[in-house]
């Protein structure tokens, strides 16, 4: 066995949920420059099984929340500015929605992706922890000229996930239930100044909760008296959001794969694509626009291994079981408690990325065969 | 029968020449809850310290190593058929493998009861 992971650097940040982790049993880890609660007493498996069955509650406050502010005080102006940096619609988000978007750099890359909310006045963007110094210089150095950029250090985020999230939550918000997925805004929560938006990590159903960072530790023992809701930790935010097919910053996708390459064309609106109206204007456009019209040569697949065994990030893949050449690697895997399955992600050559297309991965000296295989795994719950 | 304990959480019940080696229930606690295993083939021949068979958690794989130098003369197949059981009795039904001694001075070296509880605390 190896050694369990050695004790934690006093440089790290804690949340304003800290003291509450540790009285709940939660096992704290570092994770992107903060201790984070990798899980409580129950462990991965149930957390995870418990947030697809009923809901569960998640830190996501080392999360970056950031304000832009459009200095004509007209929210369009920040929009458009905000398109200079990511290959989205943000102009086309209407007020009280919000949308997933890439920062890009020069080679069409992904810097760091993120969402982002139309609050009527000016925007919200929640990004994530590791990049979120970065992205703040990179708002300022981009959008200065039209835009105060704000971040929103005094505040929380959490997140209530699963079947039951929207029951529980509506004891708290009075059009919880009455919001769809992606609807995003300032709401009241159990009597506090909150932003409530639909949306999440995990394929449930269910809301981020941005709350005053002196509020945080009240509003999330409210929500977890329900006897539905429990508190969830980072191993199963990763097993839910793996299952679900959603990528990971700095494993799925990062600066060395474009959004086509990452399988997220979806994501960029046609207005934004060759032909469109305000087609290109965000760095790494040459590269991204062409692969959108010729095609990438690799592509982010689901993967299935046949077998029992987790498939793991960093894998190799191979065509045949005894071929010499790898393919391609495995970007993020694992076990898949709601599947009870192993499942895996990862980039092959697009001609060997059709679904069912047989592959190996190297595991331990072994080629373990699996299957490209539609994302999400489990199907998704979203309120549209 | 003696237990004797490795600083890397790996228990072993000696009976004449043969040792059974399972994880600890210190170890499956740290590991959480257990979804795959892997152990090696009856005959072969391992060194003291190579990794020996692999137990997996939702969240990560650990390596198991042989406490000792021998060859395997029995797996337990129960905890690959069921490897949760890893968790519910790591101490006893949910043993890995058996290994006949190769050099019992080896023994020497390893914690009795004692020794690991201090270890873990």
């Amino acid at each position: 066995m190896a050694e369990p992971a050695a004790a934690l650097s006093t440089s790290l940040k804690r949340t304003p949920l800290y003291a509450l982790h540790v009285s709940l049993g939660g096992k704290m880890v570092p994770f992107a420059g903060y201790e984070m609660p990798v899980q409580y007493a129950p462990g991965v498996l149930k957390e995870h099984l418990h947030t697809r069955a009923a809901a569960g509650l998640f830190d996501v406050s080392h999360m970056g929340q950031v304000a832009l502010v459009p200095k004509s005080g007209k929210v369009a102006d920040a929009a458009a500015a905000l398109e200079r940096l990511v290959p989205q619609d943000i102009v086309g988000i209407p007020a009280g929605r919000q949308r997933y978007a890439q920062f890009t750099n020069a080679q069409g890359g992904i810097l760091d992706d993120l969402m982002v909310a139309n609050f009527g006045e000016h925007l919200v963007l929640v990004v994530n922890a590791a990049c979120k110094e970065a992205d703040t210089q990179l708002l300022r150095d981009g959008l200065s000229d039209v835009c105060d950029v704000q971040p929103l250090t005094d505040r929380a985020l959490l997140a209530l996930q699963g079947p039951k999230a929207a029951s529980v939550l509506a004891k708290f918000c009075a059009d919880a239930e009455t919001m769809r997925f992606m609807d995003s805004g300032p709401r009241m929560v159990d009597g506090l100044a909150c932003y409530v938006s639909r949306s999440g990590y995990t394929g449930e159903d269910g809301y981020e909760i941005s709350v005053p960072a002196d509020k945080a530790e009240q509003l999330a023992e409210a929500l977890l008296s329900d006897k539905d809701v429990l508190p969830i930790g980072l191993g199963a935010r990763d097993s839910l959001r793996l299952e679900a097919g959603l990528c990971l910053y700095g494993h799925d996708i990062d600066t060395g794969t474009t959004p086509v390459e990452a399988a997220l064309e979806w994501s960029v609106q046609k207005v934004r694509r060759s032909g469109g109206a305000r087609a290109g204007g965000f760095p790494g456009a040459d590269k991204i626009l062409a692969q959108f019209d010729g095609g990438a040569t690799r592509r982010r697949v689901g993967l299935r291994p046949e077998g029992r065994a987790p498939v793991r990030e960093g894998a190799t893949l191979f065509a045949t079981a005894d071929s010499t050449e790898p393919v391609g690697k495995v970007t993020s895997g694992g076990f898949g408690p709601t599947l009870n399955a192993p499942v895996a992600m990862g980039y092959v050559p697009t001609a060997l990325a059709a679904l069912d297309t047989q592959l190996f991965a190297d595991v331990r000296g072994q080629r373990l065969p699996l299957r490209v295989a539609a994302t999400p795994f489990v199907p998704n719950t979203y309120k549209r | 029968m003696t237990t004797l304990y490795t600083s890397d959480h790996e228990w072993l019940s000696i009976e004449g020449d043969v040792a059974t080696i399972g994880i600890t229930d210190y170890a499956q606690a740290q590991l959480g809850d257990v979804v795959f295993v892997e152990l090696p083939q009856v005959g072969r021949a391992l060194k003291k310290t190579e990794a020996a068979a692999v137990v997996e958690s939702v969240k990560a794989a650990s390596d198991v190593y042989a406490p000792i130098t021998g060859e395997v003369v029995e797996v337990n197949q129960a905890i690959v058929d069921e490897p949760a059981l890893v968790n519910t009795d790591a101490d006893g039904k949910a043993w890995f493998f058996k290994l006949k001694i190769a050099d019992k001075s080896e023994l020497g070296g390893l914690m009795d009861a004692a020794a690991y509880k201090a270890h873990t605390a």
